[in-house]
């Protein structure tokens, strides 16, 4: 393997491949998972026991170079990777959010693991059985008769795109869903055009560590015109122990264009913290617009806060055309630590924010989690609904900005964040940040907080439904708004996430 | 850079100086705060919650420190007259930090009330000041630390136990002298069982008086039953420089009426942190500031509950014109301690012109879920169709839009308790909404 790498063979030699079958015994993380699992509790925790192709813990230039050169990448996207990594290496981790993070060791962390493919897939009969019995085990639309169901999907293992369905029917009408490392390959200008054109490399920490590493993620262009005929999803699942998932997603709406993007992750149950650093860049021309879902549920950790992933990613969108819109869904149940704001720029004049929000926290989770609306332009519009609900000892804050610089004339914003605690042990918090530069723009927060309303449970009980349950009544109605906004088959995986993450959490 | 160097550095080739000059009392807190700022900087805008006003850039010129206390006799008949018409207050000046009080006032104190100079009061009532002086006030804050470092003098006022002090009282901060200077003051305010009072202190300078900055820490301690009202002016010169920390105590049935109010400033950042620290406690904080030019008024309230049943009310509004930045930080927070909190706040400004800012970050943090709270900010313009309206009925714009204005700042104005002071409230916000400098017309200063 070390023999595709042309560049740099001589650094190379030092890193090998490990290949196993297996990382650990398996009986020491799969029998607690899998009794769990069937608890109900986490029933995505379970590990799959595919051979995995995996880099030994540690990150370096050498690192890079391999990922680079296993992949088939041309000079300038190792030299973005390598500018990436160099600006890391100057950056320190930031510390201002209301989290309370354990020491990472990025040394400790492998950063390339894949499934070992024979040959890539020609047809869903050519792909692991196994990998096939876990993404049903997912309840992912992998196969044929889910494709009817009329949906594409991209699915993202241990950082590498393993499958992506119903290529044909998109190529068809010019739309391009692809896992990014072959769009590199065959939409070279492009993915670099649009690569880092939003969310560059120096952005932040997290972002550069990406930049440096990503290993795979999903590449969509919609070209002129186009109203893409499904929606696309994108399902992202860390399966090998010990490894970091740094995927990347690219999506290019061209003018006039509509995509609805979804996005699901789930990992297995571990001991040990997983670190999730990804980005997602989103460009939206005139007229275009993209809808982005997103149902969050990675392996939260156990009740007493061990194990679990860390969720630092980077979502940013260029609204760039007149009257474009970008709409940000998310339901985020699972994390033990979730860490990002999914944000707008409204660059092109007249364009659209918007940013819906369910995050729940139970047991130790915690969330710092918002959104940023940069007005730009004159007559952008922005709107962001933020429920927090927070149960056990978790903390869950909400941090959004909203900036209107001097020239964005008659601009409006409005901001609603809603807080429901459940139990005496938890805390929900706001911060928001509001930056209002001229005299024609009208800038507006609201947020409250409190505990479900007893009367309202009160009253259920009185008509004989017990309180567990008045009480996910009433959390699912507070939500309502927000679920609303999200494409049907996901609202009902939603709906029933939000049920198992506060199951047990009232007593 | 690093502006807080040149204070340590002053101090520590002065420390005899700086405590030969001042109460034994005060000189007992300077070893621990001058082991605070040891490696402290102070806060500029990378720092979180000041990202609008950098104290490192405001205390950054040498103004100069009157360590060794020299003055000229400060004579009262050309002093701003700041009087309330029509109420009578017990009124005293402090000049940079010195205490002096108004013809008769020892007098006019009803008896067991102290409105004195702290040095005096230290000498005279060491048991009184020992416990309370410098136990509220945080000296991880860097200008905190650094005004515990350099105070040589202030004011303490005391209301015993019981008595309710019906006139109010009245500070007058001033600068003398033509030369530019910091004044390094420290306030104490005691409210005993069951007392009331009011007590209104206000900044001044007049047009002729060259930069000065005021680095001020008050604390306040109410006592089981006491109440408060408190009203904070400042009406200022545009270079002048004011960093004000006033720390709150609340024991329990305590109620606290504060109100901030920035008439017109320089560069502005004051700092209120109430601690809830009994039970059935009330609060109302009120801010407002007006802002033209390129004056700059930031204002941080920081409302902590820590013990059950308690209410608070906040409300800061802003009125920014010119090329004006208004900034507001606000942020309650309730531990896992203190259920059936109650806690509210509420921020709303008004940008006059395309060239103003406002920042505004009013932040919840809640440990508590048997509590209500909310929190509201919007940033805005006068409402049109209401100009449109008063138009149609024949008032010109100009005036219209003064009417709004002022009618924006209604409630902030009526919440002020001190009698009279409402009045002459809406009369200076009147006059400085319509271009003239808010003073009152029979002032030498003007």
């Amino acid at each position: 393997m070390a023999g595709n790498v042309n560049n740099d063979a001589a650094q190379v030699v030092t890193l090998k491949i490990m290949r196993h079958d297996d990382p650990t015994p398996a009986s020491q993380h799969k029998a607690p998972a899998d009794a769990l699992a069937q608890s109900g509790e986490y029933k995505y925790g379970f590990s799959t026991d595919i051979d995995t192709d995996i880099l030994p813990p540690g990150l370096s230039e050498d690192t890079i170079r391999f990922i680079s050169a296993r992949k088939h990448e041309p000079q300038w996207l190792l030299d973005f990777r390598l500018k990436a990594y160099r600006k890391w290496l100057t950056m320190k981790m930031p510390d201002w959010a209301h989290l309370d993070i354990p020491p990472i060791d990025y040394q400790a962390i492998s950063y390339y693991a894949a499934p070992v493919k024979k040959e890539g897939p020609k047809s869903l009969d050519d792909v692991d059985p196994q990998l096939i019995d876990t993404f049903n085990k997912l309840g992912i639309p992998l196969q044929e008769q889910k494709q009817l169901a009329g949906m594409a999907v991209d699915a993202v293992m241990d950082s590498v795109s393993v499958k992506t369905t119903h290529r044909q029917l998109l190529a068809d009408k010019g739309v391009i869903f692809c896992s990014i490392s072959e769009a590199v390959r065959e939409h070279p200008d492009l993915v670099r055009r649009y690569l880092g054109s939003v969310v560059p490399a120096s952005d932040n920490f997290f972002a550069a560590l990406n930049s440096a590493v990503f290993s795979d993620g999903s590449f969509v262009y919609i070209p002129k015109g186009v109203r893409c005929p499904m929606e696309l999803s994108t399902y992202f699942r860390i399966n090998a122990q010990g490894t970091g998932q740094f995927e990347r997603t690219l999506i290019v709406a061209d003018d006039d264009s509509y995509v609805s993007y979804l996005e699901g992750c789930t990992a297995p149950m571990r001991d040990e913290n997983q670190l999730h650093a990804a980005i997602v860049e989103i460009v939206v021309e005139n007229h275009a617009e993209v809808k982005y879902s997103t149902v969050q549920n990675w392996y939260a950790g156990d009740r007493d806060g061990r194990g679990g992933i860390f969720n630092f990613v980077t979502k940013r969108g260029l609204c760039r055309g007149r009257d474009s819109k970008l709409s940000w869904t998310q339901v985020e149940t699972g994390s033990a630590i979730t860490w990002k704001y999914p944000s707008c720029v409204l660059a092109g004049e007249g364009a659209t924010g918007e940013f819906y929000s369910v995050a729940v926290t139970n047991n130790r989770q915690q969330a710092d989690t918002g959104t940023k609306m940069i007005h730009l332009a004159p007559n952008t519009r922005s709107t962001i609904v933020s429920k927090g609900i927070s149960a056990g000892r978790s903390q869950n804050s909400y941090r959004g900005q909203v900036k209107v610089v001097a020239s964005a004339h008659g601009c409006r914003n409005y901001t609603q964040c809603d807080s429901l605690l459940l139990g005496p042990d938890c805390g929900a918090h706001t911060f928001p940040y509001i930056d209002v530069m001229n005299d024609t723009s009208v800038v507006e927060h609201e947020a409250t907080t409190s505990k479900i309303n007893e009367d309202q449970i009160f009253y259920c009980n009185q008509r004989g439904i017990p309180t567990e349950e008045a009480v996910s009544l009433i959390v699912n109605g507070y939500a309502k708004e927000v679920m609303n906004k999200l494409p049907m088959e996901f609202a009902v995986e939603a709906q029933k996430l939000l049920q198992i993450s506060l199951e047990g959490s009232v007593g | 850079m690093d502006a807080l160097r040149q204070y340590t550095d002053l101090y520590d080739a002065h420390r005899e100086a700086v405590d030969a000059h001042a109460p034994e009392l005060l000189n007992a807190l300077r070893p621990a705060a001058r082991e605070a700022l040891e490696g402290a900087r102070l806060p500029d805008t990378h720092t979180e919650g000041y990202e609008r006003t950098s104290l490192e850039e405001m205390m950054a010129p040498d103004r100069g420190v009157n360590i060794m206390r020299v003055g000229q006799a400060f004579d009262l008949s050309t002093a701003i007259r700041c009087e309330l018409p029509n109420v009578s207050t017990l009124q005293a000046y402090l000049v940079g930090d010195t205490f002096v009080p108004t013809e008769g006032l020892e007098r006019r104190l009803p008896e067991g009330v102290i409105f004195t100079s702290l040095a005096r009061a230290c000498e005279l009532w060491p048991d009184l000041i020992k416990p309370r002086l410098g136990a509220l006030a945080d000296l991880n804050d860097t200008p905190t630390a650094l005004n515990t470092m350099l105070a040589q003098d202030g004011v303490v006022v005391r209301i015993p136990a019981g008595l309710h002090l019906e006139k109010p009282l009245q500070l007058v901060n001033v600068f003398d002298g033509t030369e530019p200077q910091m004044a390094v003051r420290r306030l104490l305010v005691i409210v005993e069982k069951d007392a009331s009072a009011m007590l209104l202190t206000c900044d001044h300078t007049r047009p002729d008086t060259p930069s000065c900055l005021s680095l001020q820490v008050t604390e306040i301690w109410l006592d089981h039953g006491a109440q408060l009202d408190f009203c904070d002016m400042e009406e200022t010169s545009a270079d002048n420089a004011r960093c004000s920390r006033v720390y709150v105590s609340q024991h329990s049935s305590s109620q606290l009426r504060a109100n901030v109010v920035t008439l017109s400033c320089g560069t502005t950042r004051n700092d209120l942190r109430t601690d809830i620290n009994g039970e059935h406690c009330l609060t109302h904080i009120n801010g407002m500031a007006i802002c033209t030019e390129r004056r700059h008024a930031d204002n941080c309230s920081v409302l902590r509950h820590l013990h059950p049943r308690s209410r608070s009310r906040q409300l800061f509004k802003y009125v920014l014109d010119d090329y004006a930045q208004g900034a507001f930080e606000g942020s309650i927070l309730v531990t896992p301690e203190a259920p059936f909190t109650e806690a509210y706040q509420s921020n709303r400004n008004i940008l006059a012109s395309a060239t103003a800012r406002m920042h505004s970050r009013p932040q919840l943090e809640i440990y508590n879920d048997e509590v209500s709270c909310s929190h509201g900010a919007a940033t805005g313009q006068l409402d049109e169709q209401a100009l449109f309206y008063m138009r149609t009925r024949g008032i010109p714009e100009r005036e219209a839009r003064l009417m709004l204005m002022q009618a924006f700042m209604a409630d902030v104005i009526d919440s002020v308790a001190i009698p009279g002071l409402a009045d002459r409230l809406r009369h200076l916000v009147e006059m400085r909404f319509r271009g003239d400098t808010a003073v009152c017309g029979d002032c030498p200063a003007k």
